[in-house]
């Protein structure tokens, strides 16, 4: 390209003197049509979100003129929804204290303990997990963990259905979610930090715990949200295991419909549309995408702040 | 391949008459009783012999530099002398590192408590992502240091890198608001709160400014009085700035593999190997014809 060089470019437009490098913008139409495809791309995930919303809030308003908004958020009665938040949460929870500890304790052997060989044959098959469909995982919460584990192994009184075996199950089904994003957020500490650590007599635990896992913590709650996210929206496990029955406690040897397993049911094909079933399940699918956003959001306020300390 | 060994380019022991000077110092041609000592160190990486046979004795109170070319192996050397080696899982370390006579690759020897007695500062500035003062109270802390009061502590490390005045009043502010030679000098903050005696310093003034490296090189002379400082270098004004003794490494390739594996080629006070130098080798870095 000789029009880089100043000293031997001739003015490509023949007016400037000899040898004035020609610095005009070029007009560059396919990265142009690069960039349009790019945003397309990004704005096209924000228009699908905003387009299910609207879809949710017309069905939602003309819930509304048939029910009233104490007897949606009343704790008992046909259209009451309390008792399958309470569901919903308390499935979560125990999903949470099994995934969360056996996560990032996955995570931090991956990332920290673990030669490159294990770490290389260990990580796919954690991430395996993520791989079986959650109809299995609920058959297997229905058949194997209700009768084997908790009623014969750890003699526990729960009934054939019950939230505790649903939200093992379901903390299972999310540990490949926290462990490999964690993991992704652990190694990608500089390794400048893990030797300044190391230089100042620090051991290994003290050194993950104390330098790496603090300055990963905004992937590390990342992955905590995102697996929080998925055990909140999962549906096939929590309708086989946790149960079809609306029940409000916190019983966790009981079962309780969730959130998922009411709007899975219902929309079983036999309410017709405009009845008051049918836009119940919308008024359901719109608290569930609020509590979710909801959660997101404190879980993003609170990592924010305390980043901010440092 | 035995006439290039560094042994037979030792400065003989001085007799009394014989002593040098360097700067205002008046040093012994070798140092006495060194705080540490590499006898016949050989490094491997794999297959890939890094370093051949250093002997080296490291003074007490001295500023000792290792300077030479890319890949002759001073850097090895130095990641020896406090066990930073481990970290690298195909390192095989052969020969002695010795300190106070204790040789540290011993089976017996924890290199966490070898750590805690040879700190060690860095190439690039390395504070944690946490405040300044919990950078500086993190070694105490973690090796269990008995601290009366951590806020003194905090102040006289901070004071000790010359760095106190400048950050006084954000102690409780990140580390990364620092500049990089403020991250620089609180990396050595850190590293002398927990009461080393010996600093190992691994290029540490490569990425920083003039003046920047000009303070810490100011801060390198302050600190001779209390500690042993081994510092490795590419710049060869600072090591005639500031150091004592210096050490020069070459690097020679392997005949049949063509592997580069560092040697020590002279060691001496820096007066001398700067101004009159035993080997060609050294003469022709120093004066900028190689390397």
């Amino acid at each position: 390209m000789s029009t880089i060089d100043g000293t031997t470019a001739g003015p490509s437009s023949g007016t400037g003197p000899r040898g004035v490098p020609n610095l005009k913008g070029r007009s560059r139409p396919a990265e142009r049509v690069i960039v349009a495809g790019l945003i397309a791309s990004a704005g096209l995930s924000v228009v699908i979100t905003i387009a299910i919303l609207v879809a949710l809030v017309e069905p939602v308003i003309e819930f509304f003129r048939q029910v009233s908004v104490s007897e949606f958020f009343a704790t008992e009665g046909r259209f009451a929804v309390i008792p399958l938040v309470t569901g919903t949460l308390t499935v979560t929870l125990i999903a949470l204290l099994v995934a969360v500890p056996i996560g990032l304790g996955a995570a931090m052997y991956l990332s920290e303990y673990a030669s490159k060989r294990t770490r290389k044959v260990l990580k796919p098959t954690v991430e395996l997990l993520a791989g079986i469909p959650s109809v299995v995982y609920g058959f297997f919460a229905l058949f194997f963990v209700t009768p084997r584990l908790l009623q014969d192994l750890l003699n526990m009184q729960v009934n054939f259905t019950n939230l505790l075996s649903a939200g093992l199950i379901l903390g299972v089904m999310i540990i490949p979610t926290i462990a490999s994003l964690a993991e992704d957020a652990l190694t990608a500490v500089p390794q400048a930090l893990r030797q300044g650590s190391y230089a100042m007599g620090a051991n290994r635990m003290q050194t993950t715990l104390r330098v790496v896992l603090p300055a990963a913590i905004s992937g590390v709650a990342a992955a905590i949200v995102l697996g929080m996210s998925r055990a909140i929206g999962e549906t096939m496990i929590v309708a086989l295991a946790a149960g079809a029955q609306k029940n409000m406690t916190l019983d966790i040897r009981e079962g309780a419909q969730t959130m998922t397993g009411f709007i899975a049911q219902t929309a079983g094909g036999e309410n017709p549309v405009g009845s008051v079933e049918y836009n119940m399940l919308f008024a359901v699918g719109l608290l569930l995408f609020v509590i979710t956003l909801v959660i997101n959001l404190i879980s993003i306020t609170l990592v924010r702040r305390y980043r901010q300390e440092y | 391949m035995a006439s290039a060994t560094s042994a037979d380019t030792f400065p003989q022991m001085g007799s009394l008459g014989d002593v040098h000077m360097s700067g205002e110092r008046r040093l012994p041609a070798s140092p006495v009783n060194p705080v540490m000592e590499t006898r016949d160190l050989n490094v491997f990486y794999g297959d890939f012999h890094a370093v051949h046979d250093v002997n080296l004795s490291y003074g007490r109170h001295e500023i000792t530099a290792m300077i030479g070319p890319s890949g002759c192996g001073k850097s090895t050397v130095l990641r020896c002398l406090n066990r930073m080696n481990d970290l690298v899982a195909s390192a095989r370390v052969e020969g002695e590192v010795l300190y106070h006579g204790q040789d540290v690759y011993e089976k017996s020897v924890d290199p966490i408590a070898v750590r805690t007695h040879i700190g060690m500062v860095f190439q690039k500035p390395n504070p944690f992502p946490k405040s300044i003062y919990d950078n500086i109270a993190y070694g105490p802390r973690v090796t269990g240091m008995k601290v009366d009061n951590m806020d003194d502590l905090v102040e006289e490390a901070l004071r000790g890198a010359a760095l106190w005045d400048e950050v006084k009043d954000k102690l409780k502010q990140s580390a990364y608001g620092l500049s990089g030679g403020q991250q620089q000098r609180l990396c050595i903050a850190r590293t002398i709160a927990t009461r080393p005696d010996v600093i190992l310093m691994d290029e540490p003034c490569s990425a920083l400014d003039p003046i920047a490296t000009a303070r810490v090189e100011d801060l390198m002379l302050e600190l001779r009085n209390e500690y042993t400082i081994i510092v490795v270098t590419h710049n060869m004004q600072q090591a005639a700035r500031v150091s004592d003794r210096t050490a020069f490494f070459t690097a020679r390739p392997d005949e049949t593999t063509g592997n580069r594996t560092g040697l020590l080629v002279e060691y001496d006070l820096t007066s001398t190997i700067f101004s009159n130098p035993n080997d060609k080798r050294t003469e022709d870095y120093i004066s900028g014809r190689f390397g």
